[in-house]
């Protein structure tokens, strides 16, 4: 037999398998290669604690972004994560089975919404809402905070739900049985132990937000400096990236491919975070 | 005053109740703002016919087929990908330092934002790849971004599938292939399927990792490497530019029941499954 | 009386733990050969040797010779191959989610087996000789997870048989199921070791002395006693086996 099919199928499919590394080390090695120079050029400490961005006149800092893609991202997360826990304790705890089958699925449906739909609701509703209420132009950390909210919500409520499930039934029968309540037992027994769960699920959701462009384009406002109150229009990291890609050339479009790396860095360590705390629960 | 803990395990479960209502009612709203806004100009000749000055008028034809080419080609290319990378995970294998890489690296390309796809399919299929703005360079990002949604459902059909099944096929003689292909793939068709319908999905709305590499040209792409605009990438732009809100929200109508009823679709497969082993 | 398969000081491990101690045994050819002892006496795993389906398993060693019609197929056929000559029926039925038609027709179909007309024969013959026949033939196209659990034994059999294999290894195939439908299973193995060597493991005692020619009693991954069926049962030599025939353990 010189041909072997079953070994021959097992060769293609391990370099099947393999492709996916493949393609991470080629995003990898193309966002560093890009963006790696400039860090070498300008100055590690000029990029990242640098506060001016004038990218055609040399300077490339980009700490004002980094500290409003942070800001916008606990926004998101005051404003989605009660939301979304609440969800996840009632789709867990008090909904019906029926209900569940209902809710689960429209929940899904809010993470299918394009984020350019809910960019632009926002620009149309919310941000003529804060200005006319709140003040400024509307283009604000909190305009955008609240948009975040709404789109980690389903992160948040799938992976927190799938925590409070993982609990076992004889801890709420063990509560129950010693007399608490419902929500004494939701709020001393269950929640304590899907702990880690939970975090994990605000950590990917903290992940989703500051990886999300189209939406805060549209409505943070872009500004170039750190917002000092909530009204302040603001910039994140992806944001500079995607407004000015089309256009930048040379040194310019390094300096994007260095945001793209404090980017994928800053995602990358929130992704460890959030695997680590959904593997140690798992252990348990 | 302590107040009882019976009023407050009462005022809990109004909480839970109208915090979890609230939140379906931010997708109602939603979908309803976008239906009653957008179906007054949605006819047959908006899907029909292609825009005029910069989709001021007309209609959404090219950017329809646009969708429809990238969502497609992506597909045609990740699927076998991503079901060849799933069967080696769950039936070439044994849990291993290597399966445990393969899986990190799974983990890791799904948690990168589309923005750093639309950076790296940038630099590296349109600039040093010299294919240009063009659908060839958006199918190969949303090929590697959609690969990992089609390995993780792939597997957990697969997984599904009861391990006796395959027992009695190796039992009848059946090689490692055959029983992958005749009764594991089979069992798990509808798995798949939904793995499938999800990544579309994904496709259709994404619009950070498409403009940058497939570009915006308002013209059917004929070729490969044509320019072309999605559906998500047109609405961006009317909304972004201000061109016409009327065109905005009956684009944004045609967008978003496109990916709601591949949802439900996607759903609907994965809730027969679910009840046929249950 | 020709020997059909011949194992020598066969030896396995799982993880390190001795499972079979040394096992030596004719195995005659046209014979209904019982293979009884409590769990954890090795039986079970002779068979996944025989049929070589322990290479799904973790961590398991073998040592020792199996002969098939006097040669060790150890290294000259591949395991794929083998099983077309070894069938096994399992102790649970496990219909594949096809219709009663294709669950015969797997077997010959991988064998390249494609013709309609040949493939209706060897499906009839097959439900004809695992005593099926007349329960299904007015519906072969339904699905085979609508037969009562010992139809679906019978169909397993059946499905076994349309490969046409030396051997047929049995591994409590009647465990789960109503005297009837055993009694149905035993009447098919009877008529079936004309053309088969069969090996039927039990741990009811009572059927293997109802219907196999030759018993082996397994004791602790060794074998205590192995003769003459109607001798071992009336008169066992070593007390154990009388122990274990009696009832006192088991």
């Amino acid at each position: 037999m010189a041909f072997n099919k079953e070994k021959f199928i097992k060769y293609i499919l391990t370099v099947f398998a393999l492709s996916s590394l493949f393609f991470l080390f080629l995003i990898f090695a193309f966002i560093l290669i890009e963006g790696l120079p400039l860090f070498l050029k300008v100055g590690f400490k000029n990029i990242i604690f640098g506060f001016k961005w004038a990218p055609t006149k040399g300077s490339f800092g980009i700490f004002p972004m980094i500290v409003s893609s942070f800001l916008v991202t606990f926004g998101a997360l005051i404003v989605g994560g009660p939301l979304g826990l609440s969800c996840a304790v009632y789709l867990a705890e008090y909904s019906g089975k029926r209900m569940k089958m209902l809710l689960k699925p429209a929940l899904e449906l809010l993470a299918g919404i394009p984020s350019v739909v809910y960019g632009f609701l926002g620009v149309i509703y919310i941000v003529p809402l804060v200005r006319n209420y709140l003040g400024g132009s509307g283009f604000s950390l909190i305009s955008t905070s609240v948009i975040l909210g709404v789109m980690i919500l389903p992160t948040i409520i799938s992976i927190s739900f799938d925590a409070i499930m993982s609990v076992p039934r004889t801890y709420r029968e063990g509560s129950l049985a010693m007399g608490a309540t419902k929500w004494q037992t939701i709020y001393k027994v269950v929640i304590p132990s899907a702990r880690s769960g939970i975090m994990a699920g605000f950590i990917l959701g903290m992940g989703r937000a500051i990886g999300e462009t189209m939406a805060v384009i549209m409505i943070a406002g872009n500004a170039l400096k750190i917002p000092t109150s909530l009204l302040d229009p603001l910039r994140t990291l992806t944001g500079n990236i995607a407004l000015e890609l089309a256009y930048a050339t040379g040194d310019h479009r390094l300096g994007l491919f260095s945001t793209g790396v404090v980017l994928l860095v800053i995602i990358m360590a929130l992704n460890y975070i959030a695997n680590f705390g959904i593997k140690k629960k798992r252990l348990k | 005053m302590r107040i009882k803990p019976g009023i407050t395990d009462k005022m809990a479960r109004i909480g839970f109740n109208s915090m979890a209502f609230f939140t379906v009612g931010i997708l109602v709203v939603i979908i309803s703002i976008i239906c009653i806004k957008g179906v007054s100009h949605v006819n047959l000749e908006f899907i029909f016919t292609s825009p005029e000055d910069m989709g001021r008028h007309g209609g959404i034809f090219p950017s329809i087929m646009g969708t429809v080419l990238l969502a497609l080609l992506s597909i045609v290319f990740a699927t076998p990908l991503g079901l060849g990378t799933a069967i080696f995970l769950t039936e070439y294998t044994k849990e291993s330092t290597f399966t445990k890489i393969i899986r990190f690296g799974v983990e890791s390309l799904a948690g990168i934002p589309s923005i750093i796809y639309g950076l790296f399919g940038f630099i590296f299929f349109v600039i040093k790849l010299g294919m240009g703005w063009s659908l060839l360079s958006g199918v190969l990002t949303m090929t590697i971004m959609i690969l990992p949604t089609i390995i993780r459902t792939s597997e957990e059909a697969i997984k599904a599938v009861p391990r006796n099944l395959r027992i009695v096929s190796y039992s009848l003689g059946a090689t490692r292939w055959e029983t992958v292909t005749k009764i594991v793939l089979t069992a798990a068709t509808p798995g798949i399927l939904t793995g499938i319908m999800l990544s579309v999905g994904r496709v259709v709305g994404e619009t950070a990792a498409v403009i940058f590499t497939m570009g915006s040209s308002l013209r059917l792409p004929t070729s490969l490497m044509d320019s072309g605009r999605t559906m998500a990438v047109h609405f961006y732009i009317l909304a972004r530019e201000g061109i016409s809100m009327e065109k905005a929200y009956a684009t944004a109508l045609i967008l978003v029941l496109s990916i709601t009823i591949i949802n439900i679709l996607a759903y609907y497969i994965m809730n027969k499954v679910v009840s046929k082993y249950s | 009386m020709d020997v059909k398969i011949r194992l020598e000081n066969l030896k396995a491990s799982y993880n390190e733990q001795e499972v079979l101690k040394g096992i030596t045994i004719d195995v005659y050819k046209n014979m209904i050969t019982g293979f009884m002892g409590p769990s954890g006496s090795g039986k079970s795993t002779i068979i996944s040797i025989l049929n070589r389906m322990m290479e799904f398993e973790d961590g398991i060693r073998i040592e020792g010779k199996i002969l098939f019609d006097g040669f060790d197929l150890t290294k000259t056929i591949s395991s794929v191959e083998l099983r077309k000559r070894v069938g096994t029926v399992f102790a649970v039925p496990i219909p594949l989610p096809r219709s009663i038609y294709e669950n015969i027709a797997y077997g010959p179909r991988l064998n390249r087996i494609n013709d309609r007309e040949k493939l209706d024969q060897i499906v009839i013959n097959s439900l004809k000789n695992a005593f099926l026949w007349d329960e299904v033939k007015d519906r072969l196209n339904t699905s085979a997870l609508k037969l009562s659990g010992g139809q679906q034994q019978r169909l397993c059999l059946a499905r076994t048989l349309a490969l046409h294999p030396e051997i047929i290894l049995l591994d409590e195939p009647c465990s789960g199921l109503d005297p009837i439908s055993t009694a149905k299973i035993e009447d098919a193995l009877s008529e079936l070791k004309k053309d088969y060597t069969i090996i039927l493991v039990s741990n009811n005692t009572k059927q293997i002395a109802r219907i196999s020619d030759y018993s082996a009693f397994f004791y602790m991954g060794e074998l205590i006693e192995y003769g003459n069926t109607e001798d071992l049962f009336t008169n066992p030599r070593i007390k154990k086996t009388d122990d274990y025939i009696s009832g006192k353990f088991g």
